[in-house]
């Protein structure tokens, strides 16, 4: 298909396919930064950062990596986890727990503002707070099966099914 | 494999989430190529996790441009850097090669020069070597002789006492009769004065009749002090004496330095 066209180019170090992957993910990846370091322009800051990464790693990537966004997904994560954990974060109240999406959901007027919580209600009706959070753990931090099973206090093998619900029914909603 | 079972399992959700070994990661790729239905549920559910994380993004929409400025070099320019790059480590490491060549043949040389002139100096050894050989031969070969000759059994030996001039002198005469030849050893005289011989005279006693058997020519480099002389006078004793260079007709009986009488 013509992503893995694109990527391919990417790899060769082709320009305008870098651009026209950006231009498919940098929003969705600077969405997953920002539920890390909950600030729009921090978020950005390390967006860019991260597609710089990706550029100057393009050789780096195959498909052993999994997917593109995948393997993006996975560079932003590190990149937002070190920018909190970095000295200039550490007297931030922020943490690492997978409370972004629950926390919005709890306090629906939240000033933010900015975030979609409109597109985010309809995405998330009908899970329950335990399936966004397995979802954000796995998906948006970083944990293992084995961390999300011990954080959510279920066996490891219910961590792959209960995940599978959840994400059957986030697709169910994104259908609607 | 059943397909449907395989989308079941929840596998493919963890494969999205990077949550998959590289070995893992590559078997679901390869499932992927040949069951087009996984692939569309792998796009499926990236699709519902890049959905969900659009809804955090920030307002402001990323920019391109201003990532663009960022990346290390544009193509074009990339390219011709590596490829620069390339033949200076290429141009670099042939000329280090060169070099080391160079200094290698140089070493070489110097070796081979030097094991030439050591073969050089080996070989001249050899010559002295083989010559000493020689010359031993030539030496052990007269000592042979010498002591053969001493040993004869038609041999009278005389030995020769030191007199007033030179009480510390000695001699001995080897007389050969039936040869009539006499070997005169004289280790036991002084070296003689500059301008002077040593001279060996046959003694008849009664009366005192000296003959002349001869002088002892090259004393000092002679290494044996053992000299060979005719003798086919029927002698009664040997006598040796200092004499002027070239020899007397009659002996300077004041410079007698050994005498011994033939026992009959």
């Amino acid at each position: 298909m013509q992503l893995e066209a694109l990527v391919e180019r990417f790899r060769q170090k082709d320009v305008s396919a870098f651009e026209k992957l950006y231009d498919m993910y940098a929003v969705n990846i600077s969405g997953a930064i920002n539920t890390i370091v909950r600030d729009e322009d921090l978020a950005q800051e390390i967006c860019q950062d991260v597609f710089l990464k990706v550029w100057n790693k393009a050789e780096h990537y195959n498909s052993s990596k999994g997917r593109f966004f995948t393997w993006v997904l996975n560079i932003a994560r590190n990149a937002a986890i070190d920018k909190v954990r970095s000295k200039s974060h550490k007297n931030s109240k922020k943490n690492l727990s997978a409370d972004y999406f629950v926390g919005i959901l709890a306090y629906e007027e939240s000033s933010e503002g900015t975030i979609d919580t409109d597109r985010l209600k309809r995405l998330v009706k009908g899970l329950k707070a335990k399936c966004i959070e397995i979802i954000e753990m796995l998906y948006f931090r970083g944990y293992t099966q084995k961390e999300a099973a011990e954080e959510l206090e279920i066996p490891v093998g219910t961590v792959k099914t209960r995940n599978r619900s959840c994400i059957s029914q986030l697709r169910e909603n994104l259908n609607l | 494999m059943d397909v449907n079972e395989y989308i079941a399992s929840g596998i493919l959700e963890l494969y999205v989430a990077g949550q998959l070994s590289e070995k893992e990661n590559s078997e679901v790729y390869t499932l992927a190529m040949e069951h087009p239905e996984i692939a569309a549920e792998i796009e499926s559910i990236e699709a519902a996790v890049l959905d969900l994380a659009r809804t955090a993004a920030p307002s402001q929409k990323p920019e391109f441009e201003s990532l663009k400025n960022r990346l290390p070099l544009q193509e074009d320019t990339k390219v011709v850097t590596i490829a620069k790059k390339d033949t200076n480590w290429t141009a670099y490491l042939g000329w280090a090669a060169s070099l080391l060549l160079a200094l290698g043949l140089f070493w070489v040389y110097n070796q081979n020069s030097e094991l030439k002139s050591r073969i050089e100096v080996a070989n001249q050894e050899n010559r002295k070597l083989e010559q000493q050989i020689a010359e031993s031969d030539t030496s052990l070969e007269k000592s042979r002789t010498l002591l053969q000759t001493i040993r004869d059994k038609d041999i009278t030996v005389v030995p020769l006492g030191g007199q007033k001039v030179s009480p510390e002198s000695y001699a001995k005469a080897y007389w050969n009769k039936k040869e009539q030849k006499v070997f005169i050893d004289a280790q036991g005289l002084p070296d003689p004065p500059d301008g002077m011989v040593y001279q060996v005279w046959s003694l008849k006693v009664d009366p005192l009749t000296p003959t002349s058997m001869g002088i002892l020519e090259d004393f000092v480099s002679d290494d044996n002090k053992v000299f060979a002389l005719a003798n086919p006078n029927d002698s009664e004793a040997f006598g040796i004496t200092l004499e002027p260079a070239g020899g007397s007709v009659s002996p300077n009986l004041e410079q007698l330095y050994a005498l011994g009488a033939v026992s009959s």
